[in-house]
């Protein structure tokens, strides 16, 4: 193809991409930079309340925000360079931690986001090969049954995929929450006295297995579109060889799915280090939390309505830069095989 | 009050516009509301959808929608549903309106004891109390022999005394989800304790003797109740009421008339309702008042205000508390109080302040919510806790200007 012809066909995704992905990444990373107050001054204001008497009212100093002549917050922005990013990693509590005398790893769990941070990992790397291998197996039992049962045996394996993420999180911790009837049954034929939701680790593994059951169907109909394609031929001839079952799987069907496999934990590693949903869903705030859910926290107005918009932009920029930290390895792989193949 | 988990999907009820019966106008401007879904609000917004041309949405979220609902130009809505809590970044952002000259033409039915007055002048209309205060099972207490605990202490003496008798799953119910739910517990007994949360400078106060003090005593509280209590919001505790689970639990006076709807309690007159226990003995009953009302937009026409503020004051008739008085304390003529309100009004008669809002109660009170769990799971002492809240403070009062 002509270098111009290319370039016009590209160009609109280029502009879309630009004007979509690149532009709110540069505002966000700009966001992280700049602090934007309010303006306070100290007044002296009577407030009446209702009391169950009659009105009591009382005078007291307070903040109140400047409101300019349009009825606006007066605001003030200015350059804080790394300052949200410095209060979010705490680099002179790390480095006490881990000098002579310091607590290590047991104080930086008390900040937030090493705590978000080592969940979220753990959360990644262990759903990671799960999902993978629990793909797979169901990608190979169904392509080992007879046709007429793979239509509905795909449909009912796709389901935990349907089902909206907050709302399968949401039927799972009622099964488990209080006297949920699985902990009800667990707790019958046990004769014990588990709570779930009482302990962190409890928590921490439904949240495992909800992922893993909910994201392992994509896994599997990605590999059981691909075990279609598998060469015949070289099967039958390793048959002929005499490789065993395990044999072909290993060195015949694994090479073929191989940059699938690549593919689907690219888009895995993406998205679980996103976790989000489960946060909210299984309400593990106390005891859990994640690198995604510390952002949207931030972003959460309290009370009276103040958001921490400069943290939250650079607690998002971290999770970029995580992100890409993790799918570096697999990037790499990926543009050798390229490279080899041209 | 209720706060549910934000992953229900916003609970979104849009009520259908009816014939107008018990309106006494036919109104013709559109207005929409944004109100709390608690039963209160069911009902008031009900009876100003008859006016016609009045759209209700109800929404536990309501205060994360509000403030820029109201920002915009023109407003997104023209009533909204508020508490002392969350007219604070309303009145913040000047997003909301005097409404002096309406309460003049319309307001005659009000009494002087609704208008919420800030520096002069009418910013709200108050419609209801709201309190949490004790709730116990009064046949329970009966049968071993326990009086209403008034003082914290006493609350676990009895609290002991249940666990020993085997009656119930977990003697004690309490909101302590982190957020909003696990900080109202707090400030509860910080102010019972004595404490203030900031000083007149806005620098934080909260690591001082009456904070450790009060996270000791949640402590001491959370072994009597439900493992799994770091979940629990208002509901799961009324639930558990109605379930029979618990015996007592410092609940909100909103929820009272909940727990004696035979459609979802089996314990209907059997839940008493006392004041809130003290912290200290001779103290103040350990809780906040606070009130619910209506506020109207500013930026909206005024004609669109008129027709606003005309058909709030339609629901706030002595006809609706007439016909929903276990609703809720209203504030509203014609309201009997009833034994579902005892709790609430003695609390308030004991002289529990009203809830301190403030642009730095609001901060602190998130850095609360965030930062008392791990106190209650053991990650952080006592003092550890504090002194972390109050940085988390310190870091967003700093960020947002009120600290310099």
């Amino acid at each position: 193809m002509k270098n111009r012809t290319f370039a016009m066909f590209v160009a609109p995704s280029v502009l879309l991409m630009l004007v979509f992905i690149a532009s709110p990444l540069v505002s966000v990373l700009f966001q992280s930079v700049y602090g934007t107050r309010g303006v306070f001054e100290q007044v002296q204001v009577e407030t009446c309340m209702p009391g169950f008497l009659g009105p009591s009212c009382k005078t007291e100093m307070r903040s109140k925000p400047i409101l300019d002549a349009s009825g606006r917050r007066v605001t003030e922005t200015a350059f804080i360079g790394l300052d949200a990013y410095r209060s979010l990693l705490q680099p002179d509590v790390v480095a006490k931690a881990f000098s002579a005398g310091g607590e290590g790893w047991a104080a930086l769990s008390n900040i937030d986001f090493y705590k978000a941070l080592r969940f979220t990992l753990t959360f990644t790397l262990i759903t990671l090969p799960l999902v993978i291998s629990l793909g797979l197996i169901i990608a190979l039992a169904v392509d080992a049954t007879t046709k007429s049962l793979r239509g509905p045996l795909i449909f009912v394996s796709l389901l935990p995929f349907i089902v909206t993420p907050v709302i399968g999180a949401l039927a799972i911790r009622w099964l488990f929450i209080g006297d949920g009837i699985l902990t009800a049954a667990l707790n019958w034929m046990f004769d014990s006295k588990i709570a779930m939701f009482a302990q962190g680790w409890t928590i921490e593994l439904l949240m495992l297995v909800y992922r893993v059951w909910h994201v392992a169907p994509f896994a599997f109909v990605v590999f059981y579109a691909s075990l279609q394609t598998v060469d015949q031929d070289t099967l039958e001839s390793a048959v002929v060889d005499g490789a065993s079952r395990f044999e072909r799987l290993r060195y015949v069907v694994i090479p073929h799915l191989m940059p699938l496999i690549v593919f689907v934990a690219l888009i895995h590693l993406m998205d679980s280090y996103r976790v989000f949903e489960e946060v909210i869903g299984f309400s593990s705030q106390a005891h859990r939390i994640s690198l995604q859910w510390l952002t949207f926290n931030f972003l959460t107005p309290d009370e009276t309505g103040n958001r921490a918009v400069t943290r939250a932009s650079a607690s998002s920029v971290l999770t970029m830069i995580g992100i890409v930290l993790l799918l570096i390895p697999l990037l790499i792989r990926t543009w050798r095989d390229r490279k080899v193949m041209r | 009050m209720l706060k549910k988990t934000l992953a229900a999907a916003a609970l979104t009820l849009m009520l259908p516009v009816s014939a107008h019966a018990a309106c006494s106008f036919q109104n013709t401007v559109p207005v929409k509301s944004l109100t709390a879904a608690f039963p209160a609000w069911k009902a008031v917004t009900g009876v100003m959808a008859e006016c016609g041309n009045v759209q209700a949405e109800l929404d536990q979220e309501f205060r994360k929608k509000q403030p820029d609902a109201f920002a915009a130009k023109p407003s997104l809505y023209q009533i909204g549903g508020v508490s002392n809590g969350t007219i604070v970044p309303l009145l913040n952002a000047g997003t909301i309106r005097p409404l002096d000259d309406l309460v003049a033409k319309y307001g005659k039915n009000l009494s002087p004891n609704q208008l919420i007055k800030i520096d002069g002048k009418i910013m709200a209309v108050a419609m209801m109390v709201n309190a949490q205060h004790l709730m116990y099972r009064e046949d329970l207490f009966k049968e071993l022999g326990i009086a209403p605990p008034a003082t914290y202490d006493e609350v676990l003496a009895a609290a002991a005394k249940i666990k020993a008798s085997g009656k119930v799953a977990y003697p004690l119910g309490a909101t302590m989800k982190p957020g909003f739910d696990i900080a109202q517990e707090f400030n509860n007994l910080f102010l019972g304790y004595g404490g203030t949360f900031v000083k007149a400078d806005n620098t934080p106060n909260v690591k001082s003797e009456a904070g450790v003090k009060t996270l000791e005593m949640m402590k001491k509280l959370s072994a009597y109740m439900d493992p799994e209590y770091l979940v629990s919001e208002s509901t799961f505790v009324q639930k558990q009421f109605q379930q029979g689970k618990i015996a007592m639990s410092n609940l909100w006076a909103s929820r009272a008339g909940a727990l004696d709807d035979p459609k979802e309690s089996q314990f209907v007159g059997k839940i008493a309702m006392a004041p809130a226990a003290a912290a200290m003995a001779g103290g103040k009953p350990a809780t906040t008042l606070w009130w619910d009302g209506v506020v109207i937009a500013k930026n909206i026409t005024d004609a669109e205000a008129d027709a606003a503020f005309r058909v709030a004051m339609e629901g706030l008739t002595e006809d609706m508390v007439k016909a929903n008085n276990t609703a809720a304390v209203w504030l509203i003529k014609g309201y009997v109080p009833s034994r579902l309100s005892e709790g609430a009004i003695r609390s308030a008669n004991g002289g529990a302040p009203n809830y301190p809002s403030t642009t730095a109660m609001g901060m602190i009170a998130a850095a609360i919510g965030d930062g008392v769990a791990d106190f209650m799971t053991g990650k952080k002492t006592a003092d550890k806790a504090l002194e972390d809240i109050e940085a988390a403070y310190t870091t967003k009062a700093k960020e947002q200007g009120l600290l310099k």
